[in-house]
């Protein structure tokens, strides 16, 4: 048994995952709240995000925290340009189609990382990649801190978008009622772009909040994602404040199974969760009944 | 700020390759009226994940090449020149077998490489169905000279050779500072390298006094130790012993430093970062003080230090298989010119009875006994300021260990 310390700063540093863990899913969450499809290119756009923060890095020496507000509205276009003039025509209207569209996406992206970079592992090293804060007997990774905090930030600003601004409201209405939409005047096209590209936008402020402690190789967002669906399925589908609340969750679990069971096994808290989830709350934490 | 970056070095050093194999391509045909070139077999994994060590092995067995040549090459050959036919193992077992293989159609009269255990398994077992010597440069498991190959001989240590002089060199190191440490983790993959040399510490050193307090086995690769180093943290071994990989060994020893978790050492064995220049140059300050046995050139031998200054004057890295390349290249010129022939089972007898001592390794005069080089030992190093120095043992140390370390 560990001391009481150790387990407290265990979650500690579990919650500081699971910021990020949040920040992952909150893409994944709105695609699904309002274009009801699964974005199976969302690991491999997370590639590529973190590939473009160490390309900045490396290539023009922009610090990761300062990529954020280059990439981001980069993400943000590129992400609806993709559901505007490749996602939604080719749909053809089909759903089905839409996945089949984004896991070709994921294979083209994930491969042209191949292409471009090898399958090479590259880090950034920044001056706070070492540095902690103090916090009582606690020393907890200032990088980490950051993420957290600019994690919340986003969480927030995303949940204010959502609620407060006309934009929210028509993608909520889309979201809830798309025929309804469409016949009060919003342009449903355009609200699914928008959507898919603040999916995009949150993935590249994760991933720069990620590269300062993290690496990055062409497949590095299949570990991401794969937490990222159960943080969806925890928080409840197309739910923010689930993605949030059941990112720091499973960042917990993850990170208290870990130091019990050992790394290699304490992965196992993570799906022990997925499933009884499914079993005894279909909906997740904030989901609503479908 | 650093970065990791591969994909340009590679280039560079591809084209550098390239140029070198030109240039001694290029004499052969304008001198003509000279003894035939005796083509050798260089194998490194110079693409995929190996792809830093084998430029690192490459780099040696050119040098070694070129400083024969320029020697006069094979003197009982009537001074007949080494030319190198180099064959990337692109980091697979199956491609090493491939540029087996091409070498053959190509004539090569022996083959030296491999780098990885599994590439050395699988090339020197192709190598041996055309009776062609393969001398093994760096792959430690024991199974490449246990199948009973005439063809195949090992210069380097193997892992059980490795593993007894680790063990070794711990004890006497803590001996000589008045056994300050006691208590033992170890941190290991998950693996079969890692829980294996895990499992060997774990039944050793409780013989001679050590205390082991955990084993922590890690998945190769980890998003984060975090959980792992506030182990340690709870636990407060005098001795950490990692044997992990370099992604690994170099995420711990930085988690360690923010978490300030400062044992008396550090204590590696076969590690992959903790005798790697490249860890110690982009981490100067987690790399500090961190031990390894490992392989690793004389530093006091002046054909060893002058290959290193001159592959520095280069701009490129030095590393151990660099001069255990050009050590194998060298036994391997020794062979052919005491056999006085090109012949390959010729080459095969004299390696059997070479007694090469005129090599840049710790190791002594060659003796080779079913394959293994019995005088081959890994010593015991450390990161001194910035540098990797060599600890133990004595007659071949440049620095005093520095232990304990955070006294």
């Amino acid at each position: 048994m560990y001391p009481p310390i150790i387990i407290i700063e265990a979650m500690l540093n579990g919650l500081l995952t699971g910021a990020i863990y949040a920040l992952v899913a909150l893409g994944l969450t709105l695609v699904y709240g309002v274009l009801h499809i699964i974005n199976f290119a969302h690991g491999a756009t997370l590639a590529g995000a973190m590939f473009a923060v160490w390309g900045l890095n490396a290539g023009l020496g922009v610090d990761p925290y300062l990529a954020i507000p280059i990439l981001a509205p980069i993400f943000f276009v590129l992400g609806y340009a993709v559901q505007r003039f490749v996602i939604g025509p080719a749909a053809h209207g089909d759903d089905g189609n839409i996945l089949l569209i984004t896991l070709g996406l994921s294979i083209l992206i994930e491969n042209s990382l191949l292409a471009a970079f090898g399958s090479d592992t590259r880090s950034v090293s920044t001056d706070i990649s070492f540095s902690v804060v103090e916090l009582g007997p606690f020393l907890l990774s200032t990088a980490r801190l950051v993420g957290f905090a600019g994690s919340a930030v986003v969480g927030l600003l995303f949940w204010l978008l959502m609620t407060h601004t006309d934009t929210g409201k028509a993608i909520r209405a889309v979201a809830k009622e798309k025929l309804g939409a469409r016949l009060v005047g919003i342009n449903v096209g355009h609200v699914y772009a928008v959507t898919f590209g603040l999916g995009c936008a949150a993935l590249a402020i994760a991933a720069s909040f990620l590269m300062p402690t993290f690496y990055v190789n062409p497949r590095v967002g299949g570990a991401f994602v794969s937490i990222a669906f159960t943080v969806v399925v925890l928080g409840g589908m197309g739910s923010v404040p689930g993605a949030m609340a059941g990112g720091l969750i499973i960042g917990m679990v993850e990170s208290v199974s870990g130091l019990f069971l050992g790394e290699s096994l304490g992965q196992i808290g993570i799906f022990i969760i997925f499933i009884l989830v499914l079993l005894l709350r279909p909906t997740g934490l904030f989901g609503a009944k479908a | 700020m650093k970065l990791i970056n591969h994909a340009l070095g590679r280039r560079t050093v591809l084209k550098g390759g390239a140029a070198i194999v030109a240039t001694l391509a290029a004499p052969a045909i304008v001198r003509g009226a000279e003894p035939d070139p005796i083509k050798i077999g260089i194998l490194q994994p110079v693409t995929g994940a190996l792809a830093q060590d084998g430029e690192y092995g490459r780099r040696g067995a050119e040098f070694a090449i070129a400083d024969i040549n320029e020697a006069g090459g094979i003197k009982a050959l009537d001074g007949a020149k080494l030319e190198m036919v180099f064959g990337d193992a692109r980091s697979t077992p199956e491609a090493g077998t491939q540029e087996v293989e091409r070498m053959q159609e190509e004539g090569v009269v022996a083959i030296v490489g491999g780098f990885a255990s599994p590439i050395c398994l699988a090339a020197s077992q192709a190598a041996a169905r055309y009776d062609l010597p393969y001398i093994v440069d760096v792959g430690v498991s024991d199974q490449i000279v246990d199948r009973g190959l005439a063809n195949t001989f090992r210069f380097a240590p193997g892992f059980a050779l490795c593993t007894a002089a680790a063990v070794e060199n711990l004890i006497r190191i803590n001996e000589a500072a008045g056994k300050p440490a006691k208590t033992v983790a170890l941190v290991h993959e998950d693996g079969l390298f890692g829980s294996g040399l895990a499992k060997l510490m774990a039944a050793e050193l409780p013989k001679h006094g050590f205390e082991i307090l955990e084993m922590l086995a890690v998945p190769t690769p980890s998003r984060d130790l975090s959980n792992v180093v506030l182990q340690l943290r709870s636990l407060n071994p005098d001795l950490i012993i990692p044997s992990t990989y370099y992604g690994e060994t170099v995420l711990l020893a930085r988690t360690m430093q923010q978490q300030r978790v400062r044992p008396m050492g550090v204590y590696a064995v076969l590690n992959g970062a903790a005798s790697n220049r490249r860890f110690v140059s982009e981490f100067p300050e987690a790399a500090e003080n961190v031990m390894d046995c490992n392989h690793w050139h004389d530093p006091r031998n002046e054909k060893a230090t002058s290959l290193q200054e001159r592959i520095e004057a280069d701009g490129n890295q030095y590393n151990y298989n660099t001069p255990l390349n050009y050590s194998c290249v060298g036994l391997l010129a020794d062979a052919i010119e005491r056999a006085a022939t090109a012949d390959r089972a010729g080459i095969i007898e004299a390696l059997a009875s070479s007694t090469y001592a005129d090599h840049l390794m710790p190791y002594g005069a060659t003796k080779f006994e079913n394959g293994q080089n019995m005088g081959a030992a890994p010593v015991s190093t450390q990161v001194q300021s910035g540098d990797i120095k060599v600890v133990f043992p004595e007659e071949f140390a440049n620095a005093e260990p520095n232990f304990p370390s955070n006294a």
